[in-house]
Protein backbone atom coordinates (compact mmCIF):
# COMPACT_ATOMS: atom_id res chain seq x y z
CA UNK A 1 0.00 0.00 0.00
CA UNK A 2 2.73 2.37 1.09
CA UNK A 3 4.71 1.35 -2.26
CA UNK A 4 2.42 2.75 -4.85
CA UNK A 5 -0.56 4.87 -3.58
CA UNK A 6 -3.58 4.93 -5.90
CA UNK A 7 -5.04 7.98 -5.67
CA UNK A 8 -9.19 7.92 -4.87
CA UNK A 9 -10.12 11.19 -6.60
CA UNK A 10 -8.73 12.35 -9.74
CA UNK A 11 -9.49 15.20 -11.26
CA UNK A 12 -7.89 15.53 -14.62
CA UNK A 13 -7.75 19.43 -17.00
CA UNK A 14 -10.88 20.01 -15.49
CA UNK A 15 -13.02 23.15 -16.88
CA UNK A 16 -16.90 23.89 -15.50
CA UNK A 17 -18.77 26.44 -17.07
CA UNK A 18 -22.19 27.28 -16.25
CA UNK A 19 -24.66 29.60 -18.15
CA UNK A 20 -26.50 33.07 -16.09
CA UNK A 21 -29.12 34.69 -18.18
CA UNK A 22 -26.70 36.42 -20.81
CA UNK A 23 -23.51 34.81 -20.59
CA UNK A 24 -21.56 31.84 -20.13
CA UNK A 25 -19.14 31.61 -17.14
CA UNK A 26 -15.77 29.94 -17.10
CA UNK A 27 -15.75 28.91 -13.46
CA UNK A 28 -12.45 26.91 -13.44
CA UNK A 29 -10.10 25.96 -16.30
CA UNK A 30 -8.14 23.04 -16.51
CA UNK A 31 -7.78 22.26 -13.32
CA UNK A 32 -6.08 18.91 -11.93
CA UNK A 33 -5.47 17.45 -8.91
CA UNK A 34 -5.21 14.22 -7.29
CA UNK A 35 -7.26 12.86 -3.31
CA UNK A 36 -5.55 10.46 -1.72
CA UNK A 37 -7.25 8.12 0.69
CA UNK A 38 -7.20 10.13 4.36
CA UNK A 39 -6.25 12.96 2.89
CA UNK A 40 -8.25 16.44 4.65
CA UNK A 41 -7.98 18.09 0.99
CA UNK A 42 -8.71 21.63 0.96
CA UNK A 43 -9.82 23.53 -2.40
CA UNK A 44 -9.01 27.39 -0.81
CA UNK A 45 -9.64 30.37 -2.96
CA UNK A 46 -11.33 34.08 -2.79
CA UNK A 47 -14.68 34.29 -4.52
CA UNK A 48 -14.87 33.39 -7.81
CA UNK A 49 -12.63 31.08 -8.01
CA UNK A 50 -14.75 28.33 -9.16
CA UNK A 51 -13.89 26.38 -5.49
CA UNK A 52 -18.04 25.49 -4.93
CA UNK A 53 -18.17 24.70 -8.60
CA UNK A 54 -15.69 22.66 -8.53
CA UNK A 55 -16.83 20.47 -5.77
CA UNK A 56 -20.65 20.53 -6.86
CA UNK A 57 -18.89 18.62 -10.15
CA UNK A 58 -17.08 16.84 -8.08
CA UNK A 59 -20.66 15.53 -6.28
CA UNK A 60 -21.94 14.72 -9.86
CA UNK A 61 -24.52 18.29 -10.31
CA UNK A 62 -22.31 19.57 -12.82
CA UNK A 63 -20.94 18.04 -16.07
CA UNK A 64 -17.35 19.18 -16.84
CA UNK A 65 -17.59 20.85 -20.13
CA UNK A 66 -13.85 19.30 -20.51
CA UNK A 67 -11.50 16.96 -18.54
CA UNK A 68 -12.52 14.36 -16.08
CA UNK A 69 -13.46 13.43 -12.48
CA UNK A 70 -12.93 10.07 -11.33
CA UNK A 71 -13.44 8.15 -8.25
CA UNK A 72 -11.66 4.97 -7.59
CA UNK A 73 -11.08 4.85 -11.44
CA UNK A 74 -14.84 5.10 -12.34
CA UNK A 75 -15.99 8.61 -14.34
CA UNK A 76 -18.20 10.66 -12.19
CA UNK A 77 -21.32 11.14 -13.76
CA UNK A 78 -24.07 12.03 -11.28
CA UNK A 79 -24.80 12.40 -7.69
CA UNK A 80 -24.56 9.49 -5.93
CA UNK A 81 -24.44 8.47 -2.39
CA UNK A 82 -20.54 7.19 -2.44
CA UNK A 83 -19.29 11.21 -2.27
CA UNK A 84 -21.76 12.92 0.38
CA UNK A 85 -22.47 16.84 0.23
CA UNK A 86 -21.98 18.51 3.21
CA UNK A 87 -23.55 21.72 2.62
CA UNK A 88 -22.75 25.36 4.05
CA UNK A 89 -26.54 26.40 4.27
CA UNK A 90 -28.50 25.13 7.12
CA UNK A 91 -31.72 24.02 5.11
CA UNK A 92 -29.51 20.98 4.07
CA UNK A 93 -31.47 19.03 7.25
CA UNK A 94 -35.10 18.25 6.48
CA UNK A 95 -36.99 20.15 9.26
CA UNK A 96 -39.92 17.58 8.71
CA UNK A 97 -37.59 15.43 10.23
CA UNK A 98 -35.68 14.98 13.38
CA UNK A 99 -32.15 14.47 14.31
CA UNK A 100 -32.48 11.26 13.76
CA UNK A 101 -34.92 10.61 11.30
CA UNK A 102 -32.75 13.19 9.12
CA UNK A 103 -29.84 10.71 9.87
CA UNK A 104 -31.67 7.52 8.42
CA UNK A 105 -33.01 9.44 5.90
CA UNK A 106 -29.48 9.11 4.05
CA UNK A 107 -29.16 5.32 5.23
CA UNK A 108 -33.28 4.73 3.91
CA UNK A 109 -33.15 6.97 0.94
CA UNK A 110 -30.12 5.44 -0.42
CA UNK A 111 -31.37 2.33 0.21
CA UNK A 112 -28.40 1.09 2.43
CA UNK A 113 -30.00 -0.24 5.41
CA UNK A 114 -33.66 0.37 6.63
CA UNK A 115 -35.22 -0.11 9.93
CA UNK A 116 -33.56 -1.24 13.14
CA UNK A 117 -29.97 -1.02 11.57
CA UNK A 118 -30.39 2.32 10.05
CA UNK A 119 -32.21 3.52 13.98
CA UNK A 120 -28.62 2.15 15.25
CA UNK A 121 -26.32 3.25 12.75
CA UNK A 122 -27.54 6.61 13.00
CA UNK A 123 -27.50 6.71 17.17
CA UNK A 124 -23.78 5.82 16.65
CA UNK A 125 -22.82 8.50 14.19
CA UNK A 126 -25.19 11.05 16.59
CA UNK A 127 -23.08 10.24 19.48
CA UNK A 128 -20.22 10.69 17.56
CA UNK A 129 -21.18 14.48 17.51
CA UNK A 130 -22.18 14.34 20.29
CA UNK A 131 -26.01 15.17 20.33
CA UNK A 132 -27.42 12.48 21.57
CA UNK A 133 -29.58 14.79 23.88
CA UNK A 134 -31.14 16.29 21.01
CA UNK A 135 -32.17 12.89 19.05
CA UNK A 136 -35.87 13.67 18.63
CA UNK A 137 -35.20 17.34 18.36
CA UNK A 138 -36.65 19.07 15.18
CA UNK A 139 -33.89 21.43 13.58
CA UNK A 140 -35.25 24.55 13.67
CA UNK A 141 -34.73 24.37 17.57
CA UNK A 142 -31.08 23.76 16.90
CA UNK A 143 -28.33 26.46 17.12
CA UNK A 144 -26.15 26.52 13.64
CA UNK A 145 -23.19 24.37 15.07
CA UNK A 146 -25.76 22.02 16.18
CA UNK A 147 -27.31 22.18 13.02
CA UNK A 148 -24.00 21.59 10.75
CA UNK A 149 -23.19 19.04 13.11
CA UNK A 150 -26.18 17.27 12.41
CA UNK A 151 -25.36 17.59 8.77
CA UNK A 152 -21.47 15.72 9.32
CA UNK A 153 -23.22 13.02 10.91
CA UNK A 154 -25.25 11.97 8.45
CA UNK A 155 -22.90 12.24 5.67
CA UNK A 156 -20.49 10.14 7.70
CA UNK A 157 -23.22 7.51 8.58
CA UNK A 158 -22.75 6.66 5.10
CA UNK A 159 -19.61 6.28 5.09
CA UNK A 160 -19.05 7.73 1.85
CA UNK A 161 -15.69 7.26 -0.33
CA UNK A 162 -15.41 10.62 -0.19
CA UNK A 163 -17.27 13.61 2.31
CA UNK A 164 -17.30 16.70 0.55
CA UNK A 165 -17.68 19.43 2.89
CA UNK A 166 -18.84 23.20 1.39
CA UNK A 167 -17.78 25.88 3.72
CA UNK A 168 -19.46 24.12 6.08
CA UNK A 169 -18.60 26.32 9.05
CA UNK A 170 -18.92 30.01 7.50
CA UNK A 171 -21.93 30.90 8.50
CA UNK A 172 -21.31 30.46 12.32
CA UNK A 173 -20.03 32.57 14.17
CA UNK A 174 -16.17 32.72 15.57
CA UNK A 175 -15.86 30.79 18.20
CA UNK A 176 -18.35 28.38 17.16
CA UNK A 177 -16.47 27.72 13.71
CA UNK A 178 -13.17 26.90 15.87
CA UNK A 179 -14.93 24.65 17.93
CA UNK A 180 -16.38 22.94 14.89
CA UNK A 181 -13.20 22.58 13.31
CA UNK A 182 -11.48 20.57 16.16
CA UNK A 183 -14.59 18.37 16.47
CA UNK A 184 -14.01 17.73 12.95
CA UNK A 185 -10.41 16.93 13.32
CA UNK A 186 -10.98 14.44 16.72
CA UNK A 187 -13.80 12.98 13.91
CA UNK A 188 -11.01 12.12 11.46
CA UNK A 189 -8.37 11.08 13.91
CA UNK A 190 -11.56 8.42 14.95
CA UNK A 191 -12.46 6.98 11.48
CA UNK A 192 -9.23 8.46 8.72
CA UNK A 193 -12.35 9.30 6.75
CA UNK A 194 -11.24 11.03 3.22
CA UNK A 195 -12.62 14.46 2.99
CA UNK A 196 -12.45 17.36 -0.03
CA UNK A 197 -13.07 20.76 2.04
CA UNK A 198 -14.03 23.96 0.38
CA UNK A 199 -13.29 27.35 2.45
CA UNK A 200 -12.25 30.84 1.32
CA UNK A 201 -10.67 31.19 5.27
CA UNK A 202 -6.86 30.59 5.20
CA UNK A 203 -6.41 29.94 8.92
CA UNK A 204 -8.98 27.21 8.26
CA UNK A 205 -7.50 26.08 5.51
CA UNK A 206 -3.70 25.32 7.42
CA UNK A 207 -5.75 24.11 10.36
CA UNK A 208 -7.96 21.45 8.72
CA UNK A 209 -6.05 20.24 5.47
CA UNK A 210 -2.88 17.81 5.34
CA UNK A 211 -3.03 19.11 1.56
CA UNK A 212 -3.76 22.76 0.24
CA UNK A 213 -5.13 23.53 -3.10
CA UNK A 214 -4.80 27.19 -3.88
CA UNK A 215 -6.87 28.71 -6.70
CA UNK A 216 -6.75 31.67 -8.11
CA UNK A 217 -9.91 33.20 -9.46
CA UNK A 218 -11.88 34.04 -13.00
CA UNK A 219 -11.63 31.65 -13.80
CA UNK A 220 -10.32 29.10 -11.35
CA UNK A 221 -6.69 28.46 -11.93
CA UNK A 222 -4.68 26.01 -9.59
CA UNK A 223 -1.99 28.32 -8.40
CA UNK A 224 -0.25 26.10 -5.73
CA UNK A 225 -0.64 22.79 -3.88
CA UNK A 226 0.89 22.63 -0.63
CA UNK A 227 1.16 20.98 2.85
CA UNK A 228 0.22 21.69 5.99
CA UNK A 229 0.09 19.73 9.68
CA UNK A 230 -1.95 22.23 11.22
CA UNK A 231 0.37 24.35 12.75
CA UNK A 232 0.99 26.71 10.75
CA UNK A 233 5.08 26.51 10.25
CA UNK A 234 7.67 28.45 9.35
CA UNK A 235 9.26 27.59 6.75
CA UNK A 236 13.62 27.90 6.24
CA UNK A 237 12.89 31.91 5.53
CA UNK A 238 10.75 32.25 8.82
CA UNK A 239 7.16 33.02 6.71
CA UNK A 240 4.52 31.44 8.22
CA UNK A 241 2.10 29.33 5.80
CA UNK A 242 -0.90 31.48 6.13
CA UNK A 243 1.53 34.20 5.20
CA UNK A 244 3.16 32.68 2.02
CA UNK A 245 -0.75 31.94 1.42
CA UNK A 246 -2.00 34.95 1.91
CA UNK A 247 0.84 36.36 -0.39
CA UNK A 248 0.15 33.88 -3.20
CA UNK A 249 -3.17 34.92 -3.23
CA UNK A 250 -3.15 38.40 -3.10
CA UNK A 251 0.22 39.18 -5.25
CA UNK A 252 -0.17 42.72 -6.16
CA UNK A 253 -3.26 43.76 -4.78
CA UNK A 254 -4.60 45.01 -1.65
CA UNK A 255 -6.50 42.21 0.26
CA UNK A 256 -10.89 42.85 -0.13
CA UNK A 257 -11.62 41.30 2.96
CA UNK A 258 -11.33 37.88 1.60
CA UNK A 259 -9.58 35.46 2.40
CA UNK A 260 -7.53 37.59 5.03
CA UNK A 261 -6.56 35.84 8.29
CA UNK A 262 -8.75 35.39 10.64
CA UNK A 263 -10.68 32.19 12.18
CA UNK B 1 -2.22 44.78 19.63
CA UNK B 2 0.67 46.64 21.51
CA UNK B 3 0.52 49.63 18.80
CA UNK B 4 1.25 52.69 20.50
CA UNK B 5 -2.04 54.97 21.83
CA UNK B 6 -3.72 56.49 18.35
CA UNK B 7 -4.75 60.03 18.84
CA UNK B 8 -8.13 60.44 20.60
CA UNK B 9 -7.97 57.82 22.38
CA UNK B 10 -9.63 58.07 25.94
CA UNK B 11 -8.30 57.91 29.21
CA UNK B 12 -6.76 54.16 30.72
CA UNK B 13 -9.23 53.05 33.10
CA UNK B 14 -8.60 50.19 35.52
CA UNK B 15 -9.52 46.27 34.53
CA UNK B 16 -11.61 44.36 36.22
CA UNK B 17 -13.23 40.53 36.82
CA UNK B 18 -16.22 39.94 38.60
CA UNK B 19 -17.67 36.38 40.31
CA UNK B 20 -20.56 35.13 39.01
CA UNK B 21 -23.72 35.73 41.10
CA UNK B 22 -25.04 31.83 42.19
CA UNK B 23 -28.43 31.44 40.61
CA UNK B 24 -30.88 31.57 43.71
CA UNK B 25 -29.57 35.00 44.33
CA UNK B 26 -31.30 36.23 41.90
CA UNK B 27 -34.76 37.86 42.55
CA UNK B 28 -36.63 38.15 39.78
CA UNK B 29 -35.67 35.76 36.90
CA UNK B 30 -39.33 34.13 35.89
CA UNK B 31 -42.31 35.87 37.37
CA UNK B 32 -45.47 34.20 36.72
CA UNK B 33 -47.87 36.14 34.43
CA UNK B 34 -51.27 37.50 36.58
CA UNK B 35 -54.21 35.64 35.13
CA UNK B 36 -55.50 38.40 33.75
CA UNK B 37 -52.57 38.47 31.64
CA UNK B 38 -53.00 34.66 30.84
CA UNK B 39 -56.75 34.90 29.77
CA UNK B 40 -56.01 37.93 27.73
CA UNK B 41 -53.21 36.01 26.00
CA UNK B 42 -55.51 32.97 24.87
CA UNK B 43 -56.74 33.70 21.45
CA UNK B 44 -59.35 31.36 21.86
CA UNK B 45 -60.73 33.83 24.64
CA UNK B 46 -60.99 36.46 22.76
CA UNK B 47 -62.61 35.60 20.08
CA UNK B 48 -65.33 33.83 22.16
CA UNK B 49 -65.90 37.23 23.24
CA UNK B 50 -65.90 38.95 20.14
CA UNK B 51 -68.87 36.65 19.16
CA UNK B 52 -70.60 37.14 22.28
CA UNK B 53 -70.40 40.43 21.47
CA UNK B 54 -71.46 40.26 18.04
CA UNK B 55 -74.60 38.14 19.06
CA UNK B 56 -75.33 40.38 21.58
CA UNK B 57 -75.19 43.16 18.98
CA UNK B 58 -77.60 41.33 16.74
CA UNK B 59 -79.73 40.27 19.17
CA UNK B 60 -80.82 43.74 20.38
CA UNK B 61 -80.92 45.55 17.05
CA UNK B 62 -83.49 42.28 15.66
CA UNK B 63 -85.06 42.92 19.70
CA UNK B 64 -85.27 46.77 18.21
CA UNK B 65 -86.54 46.75 14.31
CA UNK B 66 -89.26 43.86 15.77
CA UNK B 67 -89.73 42.54 12.19
CA UNK B 68 -89.05 39.01 12.14
CA UNK B 69 -89.55 38.63 8.15
CA UNK B 70 -86.30 40.69 7.77
CA UNK B 71 -84.37 40.14 10.91
CA UNK B 72 -85.32 37.07 13.58
CA UNK B 73 -83.93 37.83 16.72
CA UNK B 74 -80.16 36.00 17.75
CA UNK B 75 -82.67 33.86 20.22
CA UNK B 76 -85.20 32.56 17.65
CA UNK B 77 -82.16 31.29 15.25
CA UNK B 78 -80.56 29.90 17.23
CA UNK B 79 -83.99 28.12 19.00
CA UNK B 80 -84.65 27.20 15.17
CA UNK B 81 -81.49 26.07 14.62
CA UNK B 82 -81.69 23.36 17.66
CA UNK B 83 -84.56 21.96 16.59
CA UNK B 84 -83.81 21.46 13.59
CA UNK B 85 -80.81 20.24 14.25
CA UNK B 86 -82.67 17.90 16.99
CA UNK B 87 -85.09 16.81 13.96
CA UNK B 88 -82.52 15.71 11.62
CA UNK B 89 -83.10 17.86 9.27
CA UNK B 90 -80.33 19.98 9.46
CA UNK B 91 -77.97 17.22 9.95
CA UNK B 92 -79.30 15.25 6.81
CA UNK B 93 -79.24 18.56 4.55
CA UNK B 94 -75.57 18.88 5.98
CA UNK B 95 -74.35 15.22 5.20
CA UNK B 96 -75.47 15.68 1.70
CA UNK B 97 -73.89 18.39 1.32
CA UNK B 98 -70.69 17.76 2.32
CA UNK B 99 -70.47 14.34 0.93
CA UNK B 100 -70.75 16.29 -2.87
CA UNK B 101 -68.03 18.63 -1.48
CA UNK B 102 -65.61 16.13 -0.63
CA UNK B 103 -66.16 14.03 -4.17
CA UNK B 104 -65.52 17.41 -5.45
CA UNK B 105 -62.64 17.95 -3.17
CA UNK B 106 -61.24 14.68 -3.66
CA UNK B 107 -61.65 14.42 -7.58
CA UNK B 108 -59.91 18.30 -8.02
CA UNK B 109 -56.84 17.14 -5.80
CA UNK B 110 -55.95 14.27 -7.87
CA UNK B 111 -56.53 16.41 -10.63
CA UNK B 112 -54.04 19.30 -9.19
CA UNK B 113 -51.55 16.53 -8.33
CA UNK B 114 -51.62 15.24 -12.13
CA UNK B 115 -51.25 18.70 -13.51
CA UNK B 116 -48.73 19.80 -10.99
CA UNK B 117 -46.56 16.67 -11.48
CA UNK B 118 -46.87 17.12 -15.19
CA UNK B 119 -45.42 20.63 -14.80
CA UNK B 120 -42.44 19.37 -12.61
CA UNK B 121 -41.78 17.39 -14.93
CA UNK B 122 -41.57 18.93 -18.53
CA UNK B 123 -41.43 22.42 -19.74
CA UNK B 124 -44.54 21.61 -22.08
CA UNK B 125 -46.23 20.85 -18.38
CA UNK B 126 -45.00 23.68 -16.78
CA UNK B 127 -46.42 26.21 -19.66
CA UNK B 128 -50.06 24.18 -19.86
CA UNK B 129 -50.37 24.36 -15.74
CA UNK B 130 -49.54 28.23 -15.75
CA UNK B 131 -51.47 29.20 -19.03
CA UNK B 132 -54.83 26.73 -17.75
CA UNK B 133 -54.66 28.24 -14.08
CA UNK B 134 -54.47 32.04 -15.75
CA UNK B 135 -56.82 31.61 -18.20
CA UNK B 136 -59.56 29.29 -15.71
CA UNK B 137 -58.42 30.43 -11.77
CA UNK B 138 -60.59 34.01 -12.40
CA UNK B 139 -63.06 32.48 -13.72
CA UNK B 140 -65.78 31.55 -11.40
CA UNK B 141 -66.93 28.57 -11.02
CA UNK B 142 -70.52 29.14 -10.72
CA UNK B 143 -70.50 30.80 -14.23
CA UNK B 144 -69.56 27.20 -15.46
CA UNK B 145 -73.41 26.01 -13.85
CA UNK B 146 -75.35 26.56 -16.79
CA UNK B 147 -72.66 25.13 -19.29
CA UNK B 148 -72.69 22.01 -16.64
CA UNK B 149 -76.10 21.51 -16.52
CA UNK B 150 -76.16 21.10 -20.46
CA UNK B 151 -73.36 18.33 -20.48
CA UNK B 152 -74.21 16.53 -17.02
CA UNK B 153 -77.56 17.45 -16.60
CA UNK B 154 -79.57 18.48 -13.45
CA UNK B 155 -77.81 16.39 -10.51
CA UNK B 156 -74.81 15.93 -8.10
CA UNK B 157 -72.50 15.20 -11.18
CA UNK B 158 -73.07 19.13 -12.45
CA UNK B 159 -72.13 19.85 -9.05
CA UNK B 160 -69.32 18.32 -8.90
CA UNK B 161 -67.71 19.04 -11.97
CA UNK B 162 -68.09 22.66 -10.94
CA UNK B 163 -66.52 22.26 -7.37
CA UNK B 164 -63.84 19.89 -9.02
CA UNK B 165 -62.75 23.47 -10.90
CA UNK B 166 -63.48 25.56 -8.27
CA UNK B 167 -60.31 23.57 -6.22
CA UNK B 168 -58.30 22.59 -9.13
CA UNK B 169 -56.35 25.47 -9.85
CA UNK B 170 -55.49 27.42 -6.57
CA UNK B 171 -54.44 23.88 -5.31
CA UNK B 172 -52.67 23.11 -8.30
CA UNK B 173 -51.06 26.95 -8.54
CA UNK B 174 -50.24 26.69 -4.87
CA UNK B 175 -48.84 23.10 -5.16
CA UNK B 176 -46.92 24.15 -8.36
CA UNK B 177 -45.03 27.60 -6.51
CA UNK B 178 -44.37 25.39 -3.44
CA UNK B 179 -42.45 23.42 -5.45
CA UNK B 180 -40.86 25.61 -7.32
CA UNK B 181 -39.72 27.56 -3.68
CA UNK B 182 -37.85 24.48 -2.66
CA UNK B 183 -34.28 25.55 -1.49
CA UNK B 184 -31.71 24.22 -4.02
CA UNK B 185 -29.86 23.03 -1.07
CA UNK B 186 -32.72 20.46 -0.32
CA UNK B 187 -32.76 19.26 -3.77
CA UNK B 188 -29.13 18.82 -3.58
CA UNK B 189 -29.36 16.98 -0.61
CA UNK B 190 -32.56 14.76 -2.13
CA UNK B 191 -30.76 13.51 -4.95
CA UNK B 192 -27.32 12.89 -3.24
CA UNK B 193 -28.64 10.01 -1.12
CA UNK B 194 -29.80 8.79 -4.60
CA UNK B 195 -33.86 9.91 -4.50
CA UNK B 196 -35.24 10.42 -8.16
CA UNK B 197 -38.34 10.45 -9.83
CA UNK B 198 -41.89 9.49 -7.50
CA UNK B 199 -39.95 9.01 -4.27
CA UNK B 200 -38.12 12.63 -4.68
CA UNK B 201 -41.44 14.06 -5.21
CA UNK B 202 -42.86 12.54 -2.16
CA UNK B 203 -40.01 12.39 -0.01
CA UNK B 204 -38.52 16.05 -0.46
CA UNK B 205 -40.73 17.99 -2.59
CA UNK B 206 -43.83 17.09 -1.29
CA UNK B 207 -43.01 17.98 2.66
CA UNK B 208 -40.48 20.74 1.54
CA UNK B 209 -43.29 22.43 -0.07
CA UNK B 210 -46.35 21.24 2.17
CA UNK B 211 -46.73 25.03 3.74
CA UNK B 212 -47.79 26.17 -0.05
CA UNK B 213 -49.86 23.26 -0.68
CA UNK B 214 -51.63 23.64 2.97
CA UNK B 215 -52.39 27.06 2.37
CA UNK B 216 -53.48 25.55 -1.38
CA UNK B 217 -55.70 23.02 0.42
CA UNK B 218 -57.31 26.20 2.33
CA UNK B 219 -58.09 28.28 -0.39
CA UNK B 220 -59.37 25.20 -1.96
CA UNK B 221 -61.58 24.57 0.54
CA UNK B 222 -62.84 27.69 0.96
CA UNK B 223 -63.57 28.44 -2.48
CA UNK B 224 -65.81 24.35 -2.81
CA UNK B 225 -67.53 24.95 0.26
CA UNK B 226 -68.61 28.57 -1.26
CA UNK B 227 -69.26 27.18 -4.53
CA UNK B 228 -71.20 24.62 -3.59
CA UNK B 229 -73.40 26.86 -1.84
CA UNK B 230 -73.91 28.90 -4.52
CA UNK B 231 -74.69 26.02 -6.98
CA UNK B 232 -77.33 24.54 -4.47
CA UNK B 233 -79.45 27.82 -4.20
CA UNK B 234 -79.77 27.70 -8.07
CA UNK B 235 -80.72 24.34 -8.40
CA UNK B 236 -80.28 22.12 -5.12
CA UNK B 237 -82.59 19.70 -5.37
CA UNK B 238 -81.28 16.09 -6.24
CA UNK B 239 -82.99 12.58 -5.86
CA UNK B 240 -85.44 14.95 -3.51
CA UNK B 241 -83.20 15.20 -0.43
CA UNK B 242 -80.75 18.22 -1.51
CA UNK B 243 -78.55 19.99 0.90
CA UNK B 244 -77.92 23.24 2.77
CA UNK B 245 -78.17 25.49 0.07
CA UNK B 246 -81.67 23.71 -0.96
CA UNK B 247 -82.98 24.14 2.84
CA UNK B 248 -81.90 27.92 2.80
CA UNK B 249 -83.90 28.55 -0.50
CA UNK B 250 -87.21 26.26 0.53
CA UNK B 251 -87.17 27.86 3.79
CA UNK B 252 -86.90 31.25 1.70
CA UNK B 253 -90.05 30.81 -0.37
CA UNK B 254 -92.03 29.81 2.89
CA UNK B 255 -90.71 32.55 4.63
CA UNK B 256 -89.62 30.68 7.10
CA UNK B 257 -87.00 33.59 7.89
CA UNK B 258 -85.44 32.34 11.09
CA UNK B 259 -84.81 28.60 9.06
CA UNK B 260 -83.05 30.29 6.31
CA UNK B 261 -80.94 32.12 9.16
CA UNK B 262 -80.33 28.94 10.79
CA UNK B 263 -79.42 27.57 7.34
CA UNK B 264 -76.75 30.56 7.20
CA UNK B 265 -75.43 29.68 10.19
CA UNK B 266 -74.48 26.08 10.04
CA UNK B 267 -72.85 27.08 7.07
CA UNK B 268 -70.87 29.42 8.52
CA UNK B 269 -70.31 26.72 11.58
CA UNK B 270 -69.33 24.11 9.42
CA UNK B 271 -66.67 26.45 7.67
CA UNK B 272 -65.38 27.63 11.12
CA UNK B 273 -65.01 23.95 12.05
CA UNK B 274 -63.29 22.47 9.44
CA UNK B 275 -60.79 25.75 9.47
CA UNK B 276 -60.07 25.38 13.18
CA UNK B 277 -60.53 21.65 14.29
CA UNK B 278 -58.75 19.95 11.05
CA UNK B 279 -56.87 22.77 9.13
CA UNK B 280 -55.71 23.84 12.65
CA UNK B 281 -54.40 20.66 13.93
CA UNK B 282 -53.26 19.73 10.90
CA UNK B 283 -50.81 22.91 10.79
CA UNK B 284 -50.05 22.40 14.75
CA UNK B 285 -48.96 18.60 13.73
CA UNK B 286 -46.55 20.03 10.65
CA UNK B 287 -45.63 23.05 9.61
CA UNK B 288 -45.47 24.18 13.04
CA UNK B 289 -43.45 21.39 14.80
CA UNK B 290 -41.40 21.57 12.01
CA UNK B 291 -40.56 25.12 12.28
CA UNK B 292 -41.93 25.92 8.47
CA UNK B 293 -44.25 28.94 9.25
CA UNK B 294 -43.11 31.83 6.81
Amino acid sequence: MAAAPQPLLEVQGVTLQYKTRHHLVTATYRVSFDVYPSDRFVLLGPSGCGKSTLLKAVGGYIAPTEGRIQLKGIEVKRPGPDRVMVFQEFDQLLPWKTVKQNVMFALEASGRFRGRDAEERAMAAIEKVNLTRFTDSYPHTLSGGMKQRVAIARGMVMEPDILLMDEPFAALDALTRRKMQDELLELWEGTKFTVLFVTHSIPEAVRIGNRILLLSPHPGQVRAELNSDGTDPEDASGTRLSDRIHRMLFAGQESEGEAVPHV
Amino acid sequence: MSSPPIHGTPAQRAEYVREQVPEHDFGVVNKPLTTWERIYGNSAVRKTFILLLLAAAWQAYAVYLDNALILPTFSDTLKTFVQRMWSGELLKKSWASILVLLYGYGIGLALALVFTVLAMTSRLGTDLLETLTAMLNPLPAIALLPLALIWLGLGNPSIIFVLVHAVMWPIALNTHSGFLGVSPTMRMVGRNYGLSGVGYVRKILIPAAFPNILSGLKIGWAFAWRTLIAAELVFGTTSGSGGLGWFIYENKNVLDIPAVFAGLFTVIIIGLLVENLIFRSVEHRTILKWGMHS
